[in-house]
């Protein structure tokens, strides 16, 4: 007994040195018409120690921010946050009706089928970076719509 | 949701009892929607804005159709392409009485939304949604008459819009009918179109 619970600490340790470890899942980037200006990019991300997502860019605009789409009775509202929290072992969502990354004042046509290259920056707890390269495929603009909810199929009269 | 897992539940046992007591429940009874019921409101009458060729467009024009406005901007990743692919669903819901409904987005954000980007935009989902935009004046007055909300909120680079994101549901006659939160899908609103969609 005594071997295996030397065994947790020394682990408990390890994993309390290393940095945190995030996966980056499923990312995607909505495609724009011509001379659409923005879009966003959407993903889900997993962190094994807390850790925040502080900030991000891509070669496609200097301007990348990260923002937080609210529904405040039926007005929607949109604002820039200063990073995103990630709690250990949770995933947490980039989608519609949420937090996202977005790209403003685009050059050009974010086209479906393409891969955007995107720089995030994660932040430990204790205040170190480490920034991740991931391509996130260009969806098309319908993409991400809502279900159908299975709840209101009763309704099919 | 637990307000609209009621409502269901109402509307159930209204659909029930209706058929128990058949013919009880016939045409004096105001139909049931999804989304709030607005008919008679002082608001949301009419538009009169322009479409991207640059043609006056008006409610008047869509008199035998259900009509969806709602309003939005083009630089939106999420709640406006939200709506906008939930009205495709939505019409192919409507199957054969597609034809019967037309969706109508009025740019919030006319300084960037320049008419070619909000062609491509709505065209991007259905060649058959109408997208409009007026001056900053017709768009104020527009607002007001829908008692809509827009604001322009600065970001680092650039700027958003808060707005209000529900839709307003005409009826084939042209009266403002029903008002449906964005929080609503497809079946929601395939379900209140229909509705209006039904013979008197």
């Amino acid at each position: 007994m005594k071997t295996i619970s030397a065994l947790f600490a020394a682990a408990a340790l390890l994993a309390g040195a290393a940095h945190a470890q995030v996966t980056v899942n499923q990312p995607w980037v909505r495609a724009t018409v011509p001379q659409q200006k923005a879009t966003g990019a959407f993903m889900q991300l997993h962190s094994s120690a807390p850790a925040r997502l502080v900030s991000a860019s891509s070669p496609l605009t200097p301007n990348v921010e990260i923002h937080e789409m609210k529904m405040e009775g039926d007005i929607m509202r949109m604002r820039e946050v200063a990073a995103i929290a990630l709690p250990a072992g949770k995933t947490v969502e980039l989608k519609p009706g949420g937090y996202h990354i977005m790209f403003m004042n685009l050059k050009e046509q974010v086209r479906e089928g393409a891969t955007v290259p995107l720089t995030l920056v994660f932040e430990s707890a204790d205040g170190k970076r480490t920034s991740m390269e991931v391509g996130a495929p260009v969806r098309g603009l319908a993409a991400g719509a809502p279900s159908a909810s299975p709840a209101s199929k009763s309704h099919g009269h | 949701m637990q307000r609209f897992s009621l409502r269901r539940q109402l509307l159930l046992a209204g659909v029930l009892g209706c058929s128990l007591l058949l013919g009880a429940c016939d045409r004096s009874s105001p139909p049931v929607f999804h989304g709030s019921d607005v008919t008679g409101a002082p608001y949301g009458k009419d538009f009169r804005l322009l479409d991207p060729d640059g043609k006056e467009r008006t409610l008047a024009e869509f008199r035998g159709k259900a009509v969806a406005v709602f309003f939005g901007f083009t630089q939106c990743p999420d709640v406006c392409p939200t709506a906008l692919a939930r009205a495709v669903e939505v019409k192919r819901l409507l199957g054969r009485d597609a034809g019967r409904f037309q969706v109508v987005f009025i740019t919030v954000d006319p300084e960037r939304d320049t008419p070619e980007v909000l062609k491509a935009y709505t065209a991007a989902f259905d060649p058959s949604f109408l997208a409009l935009y007026g001056t900053p004046q017709q768009l104020a007055e527009t607002a007001k008459e829908f008692g809509v909300m827009y604001r322009k909120v600065p970001t680092g680079s650039s700027y958003s819009m808060d707005h209000t994101a529900s839709s307003y549901l005409y009826d084939p006659r042209g009266k403002l009918r029903v008002r449906l939160p964005h929080a609503l899908g497809p079946h929601e609103y395939a379900a209140d179109i229909r509705t209006l969609l039904k013979p008197d």
